[in-house]
C-alpha cells in the first residue's frame, strides 16, 4: 500500500516536473509545477513530517506559485511563443543533463544507505520539531527573520522606478 | 504509517531526488525563459529538501527537517529578490531571455 503509494507519487512528481521543462506556455509551466510540488507535499505526508507537508504547500504553493503566476500575467508573458534556440544547443542540454544523471544514480546506487536506521516516526511531528527549532535553532531561526526582512527591503528598492 | 520504514527503502528516495534534481538542471540548461529556469531552481530546491527529510524521517533525528524550514525561507527571500529583478529586466530590455543578458550591461 506504502509502496505503491510512493512509485504513485513519484511518478507524478516526474511526470509534471518534466512536464515544466516542455512546457511551451510559462502559466502551464506553472501549473505544472504546482502539481510536482503537491506530490512531493504528498510525500512528506508519506513520511509522516506533518509540519513540513503543510509549511511546504502553504510557502511554496501559496505563496511562491502565485507570486510566479503574477509576474508572468504582469509581464504579460502567457504567450506560445518562445524564440527558436539553437537545436544543437538543446540536444547538448539534453546529453549534459542526462549525462548527470547517470553519473549520479550510478553512485548513489552503491551508496549504503541501510546503516543505523532509527525507526522513530514522531520525529515530523508539529511538537517535536517546534521544541528542536526554538530550544537548539532559535539563533538561526532570528537570523532567517532577518534574512527576510533584508529580501523585502531589497525587493521594494528593486521594484521602485528609476528617478532620473 | 510505523510501517513506512519496512516497506519503502531509503533508496527508492535517494532516486526520486537525485531525478527530480537532474531535471532542475535539465530545464536550466535546455529553457530561455527566465522565469522557467526560476522554476527549474525551485524544483532543484525541492528536490534536496526532499532527501533531507527523508533522511530526518528514516534516521530519527529533527535536525533535518528544521533545515528543509530554513531552506524554505532562503528559497521564498530568493524567489522575492530574483522576480524584482527579472520585472527591472523586463522593465529595460523589454524581454526574459537569457540571450539578451548574456553580457549584463544594458
Amino acid at each position: 500500500m506504502n509502496l505503491s503509494l510512493f512509485y504513485f507519487l513519484a511518478f507524478l512528481a516526474i511526470l509534471s516536473a518534466l512536464m515544466v521543462v516542455v512546457a511551451k506556455n510559462p502559466v502551464h509551466s506553472v501549473l505544472y509545477l504546482i502539481i510536482t510540488f503537491f506530490a512531493i507535499a504528498g510525500h512528506y505526508i508519506l513520511m509522516n513530517a506533518q509540519f513540513l507537508a503543510a509549511v511546504h504547500i502553504i510557502v511554496y504553493a501559496g505563496a511562491i506559485m502565485v507570486l510566479f503566476l503574477y509576474v508572468i500575467m504582469m509581464l504579460n508573458l502567457n504567450s506560445n511563443v518562445e524564440p527558436h534556440k539553437n537545436k544543437w544547443l538543446k540536444f547538448a542540454a539534453t546529453v549534459s543533463g542526462g549525462l548527470l544523471m547517470v553519473v549520479l544514480v550510478g553512485a548513489f546506487r552503491q551508496a549504503s544507505t541501510s546503516v543505523a536506521v532509527v525507526q522513530n516516526s514522531e520525529v515530523g511531528l508539529i511538537k517535536n520539531l517546534g521544541l528542536v527549532l526554538f530550544r537548539e535553532y532559535a539563533l538561526p531561526f532570528e537570523i532567517s527573520s532577518i534574512l527576510l526582512l533584508t529580501a523585502m527591503v531589497g525587493t521594494v528598492m528593486l521594484g521602485k522606478k528609476e528617478i532620473n | 504509517m510505523n510501517t513506512i520504514f519496512q516497506t519503502i527503502p531509503l533508496s527508492h528516495y535517494v532516486i526520486l531526488s537525485t531525478l527530480l534534481f537532474c531535471i532542475g538542471v535539465l530545464g536550466v540548461l535546455f529553457r530561455r525563459n527566465a522565469i522557467i529556469i526560476f522554476m527549474c531552481i525551485e524544483l532543484m530546491l525541492n528536490a534536496v529538501n526532499l532527501l533531507l527529510a527523508a533522511f530526518s524521517t528514516y534516521f530519527g533525528d529533527s535536525a533535518g527537517q528544521v533545515f528543509v524550514f530554513f531552506i524554505m525561507a532562503v528559497a521564498a527571500a530568493e524567489v522575492a529578490v530574483g522576480l524584482a529583478i527579472l520585472t527591472m529586466i523586463f522593465r529595460n530590455t523589454g524581454s526574459v531571455d537569457i540571450n539578451f543578458l548574456n553580457k549584463l550591461k544594458h
